[in-house]
């Protein structure tokens, strides 16, 4: 096919290409060999040395099929027309420590400090559905994040932030829709229209299966739970965001970043097989789908992977499952910076590894950012440290000038190359799990974790081979460093979140509680029934987390993971 | 009987000759097993015979673990910031059922404010973020006594 002699100015491109090679190259290589013989992305996707118009010409690129226009399909450079020239994104730090009352100060002083978006930590017990007197619970009450035990916990720490005017992020999965109803019957309380409430839950299940290990039930009834929470939100907090579909967790434990787009995107189909198959209308909850990916440290493979992820998404909306509203297809994520990137060793470094995936989100069109701070390789970060991280969303956005244009890096011939590349690679990974049965299916047989598994293990071995290089860990060492100041969890917490716990449970109705409950274990039991509406009655009525995963748990039984190496 | 010669020991005095055995464990809640499995399986690349509880074992059940698979150490992960309370509740639960001589180690996020309590409730070293598995394997070689004449 290209026997044919071509001409004109693409024929002429690539013959000044292989001049060029064979000239100016060649004459270079032979005196000043290079640094490897092959480059390498994270994922171990090849950086090649130079990118011109004819790499994008012999991949079959199409700028209006594979690029277009933002804010519209199939939105590869960006979900919105004006992206960060209409407003910047949300910047958006995840806190929780402690008690209710101290993150509520976290807040307010990160409210005050120019941040526009809440997004709440919760401790592991609350994660995993069980109250703070509970025995599993003990030496983990208020470590990772807020202790929340009751409505009451919630009343506390969101006193004097009004709700109809902020939007919260809650990191819950298992037990989100109980968190949810709480937020709801807060809402009500303050006299704000749930019509107007605004946030995310997380209530991405599937992901805690393979990488973040927050689960309670086994999957079919915790797919229940989740398309249960999308039918709610659909009548009653129509803008309120019913999961986030998250790679974030999936690359901390060591994927690739193809395989973080392909593991996140599988789930989301997932959730949408499973919502359509619960009689869902794909239009009436695939606007309200929203996604959570890293940012890692590899910045131009980061830049192409949240390009990718966006067109990836819109293809398998409209193409695969028929999607007709654009808001179905438009893929809106929240990032955050890599933790596994940090060091604990030289941890100021840490603020420069944070400004360049940071900057990698931005360049990606994130539509709201979590910033780490420099000291999180250590503890959970002090006020100065997340001041900083908070700081740099700040000059990226104001000073830095990259949020004036529009995908300023689109065109460019490597992040096509790049971007096109991630897609082919996931959508690969996608036919394979559909070939398992499915994401569900493609976990119970382990395949998504060994893949993840494989991923660190030769990152790990990279680092002590001295083939991948980090700075200040097997390079650049000091001895004798000094560290930060870290922040201290008071050890308290936990026997006075107790004591609050016991005083909410003397002071309820116990009759109404009992009820609310019995209710609730009524509905888990009939198939189809639907769930919120009781959870929200019981914790209307001060029924705990711990009460009403318990009788979930009694319903549903626990998962149990198969362990092996 | 057995336990007054020490694991290092064969029944004849001689030095032994099985691998070295891992108990890899995540107690309490937390669900970041990414540096837990990295290790156990750099271990068992080491040579020895490594096995991993999974998530959210109580110490009761890292103990009962340990005595099951007659291990020679305990490697215990926390990124929780539950290592406080829950490592030494590790190491006493070991004594209680007479393993004297298992060694325990542990990694995570862990501050080294907290690492001489730790190290003074029985812990035998503290590997953070950053730490390479060869020295993991190392010290691991080292600790655990290889001949009747380290007892």
């Amino acid at each position: 096919m290209t026997d044919e002699k071509e001409t004109g100015p693409r024929a002429a491109a690539r013959e000044a290409r292989e001049r060029w090679e064979s000239e100016t190259l060649g004459k270079t290589l032979a005196r000043f060999p290079e640094r490897e013989q092959r480059f390498e992305t994270m994922s171990g996707l090849e950086r090649g040395r130079l990118y011109a118009p004819d790499d994008l010409e012999a991949s079959g690129h199409d700028y209006l099929r594979d690029e277009g226009f933002p804010g519209e399909f199939p939105y590869t450079r960006g979900i919105q027309p004006t992206m960060f020239r209409g407003r910047l994104w949300t910047m958006r730090q995840y806190a929780g420590f402690g008690s209710a009352a101290e993150t509520n100060r976290r807040f307010r002083y990160l409210l005050e400090q120019g941040q526009t978006g809440l997004s709440v930590a919760f401790d592991l017990p609350t994660q995993i559905g069980y109250d703070s007197d509970d025995p599993l619970a003990a030496g983990e009450v208020g470590k990772v994040g807020v202790a929340i035990d009751s409505l009451a916990d919630l009343e506390v720490l969101f006193d004097g932030i009004p709700l109809a005017d902020v939007s919260t992020s809650m990191t819950i999965n298992s037990p989100a829709a109980v968190l949810l109803a709480m937020y709801a019957v807060l809402a009500e309380k303050q006299g704000a229209p749930l019509d107007k409430l605004s946030g995310t839950v997380q209530n991405d299940i599937l992901k805690e299966y393979v990488a973040r290990g927050t689960y309670i039930f086994p999957p079919a009834p915790s797919m229940r739970l989740v398309t249960d929470l999308f039918a709610y939100c659909a009548e009653r907090l129509p803008a309120w965001n019913s999961i986030s579909i998250s790679g974030y967790h999936i690359r901390e434990a060591g994927s690739t970043a193809v395989q973080e787009v392909a593991f996140t995107l599988a789930n989301g189909v997932a959730y949408v097989k499973a919502a359509m198959e619960a009689g869902l209308d794909i239009d009436a909850f695939g606007p309200r789908l929203s996604f959570f990916f890293n940012s890692h440290i590899d910045f131009l493979e980061e830049v192409a992977k949240f390009r990718a992820a966006r067109r990836l998404w819109a293809r398998l909306m409209r193409d695969r499952f028929g999607a007709k509203d654009p808001r179905s297809w438009m893929l809106r994520f929240h990032t955050q910076t890599a933790g596994s990137s940090l060091t604990a060793q030289q941890p100021l470094n840490n603020v420069v590894r944070t400004t360049l995936e940071a900057l990698a989100a931005v360049l990606g069109g994130t539509q709201s950012l979590h910033t780490n701070s420099y000291d999180e390789a250590l503890s959970l970060p002090t006020e100065e440290a997340v001041r900083v991280a908070l700081r740099t969303q700040q000059i990226i956005g104001h000073e830095s000038g990259v949020a004036d244009t529009v995908d300023p890096l689109g065109g460019s011939y490597l992040i096509e190359s790049l971007t096109d590349r991630i897609e082919a690679g996931a959508l690969r990974y996608i036919e394979e799990i559909d070939r398992l049965g499915g994401a569900v299916a493609a976990i119970e047989k382990g395949f998504i974790q060994r893949e993840i598994e494989d991923s660190a293990y030769r990152h790990q071995r990279l680092v002590e081979e001295g083939k991948r290089t980090v700075v200040g860990v097997n390079a650049y060492e000091i001895t004798g460093e000094k560290l930060p100041s870290l922040l201290e969890v008071d050890q308290e917490v936990g026997r006075r979140q107790r004591e609050l716990l016991a005083g909410v449970k003397s002071r309820r109705d116990q009759v109404a509680v009992r009820a609310r409950l019995d209710a609730l274990r009524g509905a888990a039991t009939s198939p189809g029934e639907p769930l919120m509406p009781r959870i929200v009655e019981a914790v209307r009525e001060y029924a705990t987390l711990g009460e009403i995963c318990g009788v979930l748990r009694e319903v549903f039984g626990e998962y149990t993971p198969s362990v092996g190496l | 009987m057995d336990d007054k010669l020490g694991k290092g020991t064969s029944l004849d005095g001689l030095p032994r000759s099985r691998p070295i055995r891992v108990l890899v464990a995540k107690p309490g809640l937390d669900g970041h097993d990414r540096g837990a499995k990295v290790v156990a399986r750099a271990l068992r690349d080491a040579g020895m015979e490594v096995i991993y509880t999974g998530l959210r074992q109580t110490p009761e059940l890292i103990a009962e673990a340990a005595l099951d698979e007659d291990v020679d150490v305990v490697g215990l992960s926390s990124l929780s910031g539950a290592h406080r309370a829950l490592f030494p509740r590790v190491v006493e639960e070991l004594r209680r059922r007479g393993l004297d001589d298992v060694v325990v180690i542990g990694g995570g996020i862990i501050p080294a404010g907290d690492v001489p309590a730790l190290l003074e409730a029985g812990v035998a070293a503290i590997f953070g973020p950053g730490s390479s598995t060869s020295a993991i394997a190392e010290f691991v070689r080292k600790a655990v006594p290889t001949s009747s004449g380290g007892q």
